[in-house]
């Protein structure tokens, strides 16, 4: 197959990457993992509770040898707490691969983009590969390219919204402007929102909370996973041109 | 007899009473912590899962284990 999906020169099957926050027990969101055929997962960094020793763990329910655990740095609203946690995530088991989220905001969870900027260029001088959420500005995704990013991660909408994509045009110039893999984060809401992103031009789709919070979060699950592929054929195949006015399908000649 | 000294540290946020001279290696025994997948910082300083049964706990340390749980 011709259509590679590579981030920090591995290869990938799936486009579509999904958190395994917010589902209501691990075997549930290990499940919906499984279906939605996704190479990567995304995971936190938090304290083991400590008084709890029966505590589950999500290794356990995930295998990491199987499937790429992206940490990320969720919570963090400055650049010192986003690279204590990365480094963290790296000594648990030599992960270099890692989410950067620096957030501005506790109400709207907007990225912190000059927080944001200065840890992407700190971790990858460490050796890091650091995919980076930002917002849709083609500016800052240039700046954070530069500055050693190993993926673009714009935001659709902001986190656990649902609103889907928000500034195509935006998403659209990004894309025309870099090669890096550039994927959607963040605020996708339904299936068809992450065909769209693929039909943009993206490169994948990360996705949590539209299928965790899902009435039927397995059936989501599957609906994302044929939706970035759709949307992926569908951008490939080149879509026909729009008009105004309506062509016949049928041809003139024979009418009766 | 002699009698056995205790000493405060912090962790993961709550403060504990050991054994001085105690090692961090004995603590995540006593907490039952599969090294493998938990990365442990003493005084904010990531530390090497190798030497853990070198370092021994003062008063005042503090110590965090983080491990991976579900995140978006």
């Amino acid at each position: 197959m011709k259509d590679k999906f590579i981030i920090a020169n591995k290869r990938f099957n799936s486009r579509l990457i999904v958190g395994t926050g917010k589902y209501k027990s691990m075997r549930e969101c290990a499940k919906a993992v499984k279906l939605s055929g996704a190479d990567i997962v995304t995971v936190a960094v938090r304290r083991v509770n400590i008084s709890n020793k029966k505590r589950p763990l999500l290794m356990d329910f995930i295998d990491p040898k199987k499937i790429t655990y992206l940490p990320n740095t969720a919570g963090c609203f400055n650049a010192e707490d986003a690279l204590r946690t990365l480094r963290l995530a790296r000594e648990i088991g030599g992960w270099k691969l890692v989410k950067l989220e620096v957030l501005g905001d506790k109400r709207n969870l907007f990225p912190e983009m000059i927080e944001t900027l200065k840890s992407t260029e700190i971790l990858s001088k460490e050796g890091f590969n650091v995919m980076v959420y930002c917002n849709d500005d083609p500016l800052m995704a240039k700046r954070l390219e530069n500055s050693g990013a190993c993926a673009i991660m714009p935001l659709a909408a902001p986190i656990g919204s649902g609103l889907g994509i928000q500034n195509k045009v935006n998403i659209k110039i990004i894309r025309a402007q870099t090669k890096l893999p550039l994927i959607i984060d963040a605020g996708l809401g339904q299936a068809s929102d992450a065909t769209i992103a693929m039909e943009l031009g993206c490169d994948g789709v990360l996705v949590n909370t539209a299928i965790a919070r899902a009435k039927k979060p397995f059936e989501m699950a599957m609906a994302f996973k044929n939706a970035v592929i759709a949307g992926r054929q569908s951008f490939l195949s080149g879509r026909i041109e729009m008009s105004l006015m309506g062509k016949a399908s049928s041809p003139k000649k024979g009418i009766i | 007899m002699k009698k056995i000294k205790k000493i405060k540290i912090r962790l993961n946020g709550k403060v504990k009473l050991i054994t001085e001279h105690y090692k961090i290696q004995n603590l995540l025994r006593d907490v039952k912590v599969p090294i493998k997948k938990v990365a442990i910082e003493l005084n904010q300083e990531i530390l090497d899962k190798k030497k853990l049964n070198k370092i021994k706990l003062r008063k005042n340390d503090k110590i965090e284990i983080v491990h991976f749980i579900g995140g978006g």
